[in-house]
């Protein structure tokens, strides 16, 4: 580890500033988590409800029930922000689960690997370099083109195509803490590998593995809305913001907020996770470069 | 060298053949039968079981693989389904036009980002650095199919400034070019001005400065040749999301590319020809890493000497 880290303590302002960058972050993903799971339900939203009669109005008009379409409404007549908040929550859901799936699972390879070394570190790492040989999002089509559409399928390959930059930074993680005097000191003492494992190493990786999950999330959200996009990601009925920006790609001369407001959404979403991941990585390590 | 090129040639192997074995099992596992995809549904069951038997679907696993391995050495990805045609050579139709996008989209990645990231550099935490610096993390945030279907609506829809959809001349290669480009330029102008930034407390850096050099002198033929080493790696690394991302540029603009034609065999279930577009694209990006890691080596002797 470079021990080069800066000493002194960053002036006051500074510092404000790198608060906001925390706090502004949190609260607009905390707002769109509370949007996504309140408002598909105060607007009593149904996916597959059809209302001809209101299709394709723009933002702002006032529908026959006296409610106003903020956002205007779809090819179906379904009010956009309903439909886009229905959305936040399956990007929401996706990003959360993926994280959780594959920072466990490629937190825990990597520790073992870093850990033990020999021959589990090089099986781990060749994996890992075939895996990289592939675009991510290149490995997740093509796996959910073989395992069919649905959420679930969508949170399993995303785990399967993201859990790499987790085990590896973990991994070159551990290895740095390894040699540290006061997990050498552990080991003299007699400590369990389970001890070392979990009460000395384990501490020191919680902050490389919250900013590569910070950023991670944004690319996670990203590739799901781009796999429905594509058509591959969430199935009919399963309203994802991929899908309605692709939906809306068939109306663009007649009803352009269809595809752009969800979109501006999404760069809302991932940019304050953005945010949030260069802030932590400026307060817990400076020097952990970007895993990509 | 020769002994570090040797050892990143056989990884490279190690690797592709990790990809063509995956791609194998994978495509296995899809429940659908091949043969009953191609016979049809007024097939009979011998007219299926017979054309089971051509394919070698009845041999066992093994036998099969080390068909698949030899084929595949030699280009053959068997017939596609709806085309009837060999799967490479749909291929062979539609690869200049990706690897024309995906070079002229790195080029203009490389051209806009270096200044970008050296006046950022040069103005480290003033309003130029700080302005660069936001715009580049937003463009990393766009999600890539959107920006692509807004531009559509601004330039090609509303302003009927260029060409919607194919590629009917050069103007088509505007819009995806730029909308393949945005995300290689963020990263790239982080990695630009991190790189000077880091070499910029170095002893050589202040001699130079020292010997009344101009700041420009400094920065290039100085500053970069040591900033160039992480650039060229990433450059490397990010090809794969580039090709990655090809394929969802090329759907927004019907490009007829690798990427479109990856995502049309995967709604047609044409799946010797979605194999096929797995494999080539991967092996471009693995022979795309090769040869960053030599120019790498040559770049920076140390990588060569270290192990």
């Amino acid at each position: 580890m470079n021990t080069a880290q800066p000493a002194m303590a960053p002036p006051r302002a500074r510092r404000r500033a790198s608060h906001a960058r925390v706090v502004i972050p949190l609260l607009v993903i905390g707002l769109l988590g509370i949007g996504a799971v309140i408002v598909p339900f105060l607007y009593d939203y149904d996916p597959l409800h059809a209302d001809l009669l209101v299709r394709l109005k723009p933002p702002g008009t006032i529908l026959t029930d006296g409610s106003i379409a903020v956002f205007g409404t779809d090819q179906i007549g379904s009010d956009l922000f309903a439909e886009m908040m229905a959305g936040t929550r399956v990007s929401l859901i996706v990003g959360l689960s993926t994280l959780l799936i594959a920072g466990l699972a490629g937190g825990t390879l990597g520790l073992i690997a870093g850990y033990f070394g020999s021959w589990l570190d090089t099986i781990l790492m060749r994996i890992a370099d075939i895996q990289l040989a592939f675009p991510s999002i290149l490995l997740a089509i093509l796996l959910v083109s073989v395992l069919g559409q649905g959420i679930l399928n969508v949170i399993i390959v995303l785990s399967i195509s993201n859990w790499v930059i987790f085990a590896r930074v973990i991994r070159s993680q551990v290895l740095a803490l390894k040699s540290r005097e006061y997990v050498e000191a552990a080991r003299t003492l007699g400590a369990s590998h389970f001890h070392i494992i979990f009460r000395t190493v384990l501490p020191g990786c919680i902050a490389p593995l919250l900013v590569i999950a910070s950023v991670e999330f944004g690319y996670v959200v990203l590739a799901e809305a781009a796999l429905s996009f594509l058509g591959v990601g969430a199935p009919f009925g399963t309203p994802s913001l991929g899908s309605t920006i692709s939906a809306g790609t068939q109306y663009l001369s007649s009803a352009w907020w269809i595809s752009t407001i969800p979109g501006l959404l999404l760069l809302v979403l991932v940019l304050a996770t953005g945010v949030l991941g260069d802030a932590l990585r400026d307060h817990l390590d400076p020097l952990l470069r970007s895993a990509r | 060298m020769l002994g570090y090129v040797i050892r990143r040639l056989l990884l490279a192997i190690f690797v592709l053949w990790g990809v063509v074995t995956v791609v194998f099992v994978v495509v296995r596992m899809i429940p659908a039968d091949p043969a009953l995809l191609i016979a049809g549904q007024t097939a009979t069951a011998e007219q299926v079981a017979e054309l089971r038997q051509q394919m070698g679907l009845d041999r066992p696993l093994v036998l099969q693989y080390a068909q698949y391995l030899g084929q595949t050495l030699a280009g053959d990805f068997g017939r596609s389904y709806t085309h009837n045609v060999p799967a490479i050579h749909l291929i062979g139709q539609v690869m200049p036009n990706t690897a024309l996008l995906a070079t002229l989209a790195c080029a203009v990645a490389v051209v806009v980002s270096i200044p970008l990231g050296v006046l950022a550099a040069l103005q480290v935490n003033r309003m130029g650095d700080r302005l660069v610096t936001t715009i580049s993390l937003v463009i990393q945030a766009l999600p890539g199919f959107w920006i692509g279907v807004v531009m559509l609506l601004v330039f090609s829809r509303t302003l009927k400034w260029l060409p919607s959809a194919g590629l009917i001349g050069p103007q088509s290669l505007i819009l995806p070019t730029i909308v393949l480009a945005l995300p290689f330029i963020a990263i790239l102008t982080r990695l630009t001005r991190s790189g000077l930034i880091e070499v910029n407390g170095e002893g050589y850096i202040n001699t130079a400065r020292a010997k009344g050099l101009s700041e420009l002198t400094v920065v290039f033929p100085h500053a970069m040749r040591n900033a160039l080493i992480p650039i060229v790696t990433v450059t490397g690394l990010q090809f794969g999301t580039l090709l990655g991302g090809a394929v969802v540029t090329e759907t927004v603009f019907s490009f007829p590319g690798v990427g479109k034609l990856l995502v049309s065999s995967i709604q047609l279930r044409d799946y010797n020809v979605l194999q096929a577009c797995v494999v080539v694209i991967a092996a471009a990006f693995v022979v795309v890493n090769l040869l960053v890691d030599v120019l790498y080596a040559y770049i920076d002797p140390r990588v060569r000497l270290s192990k």
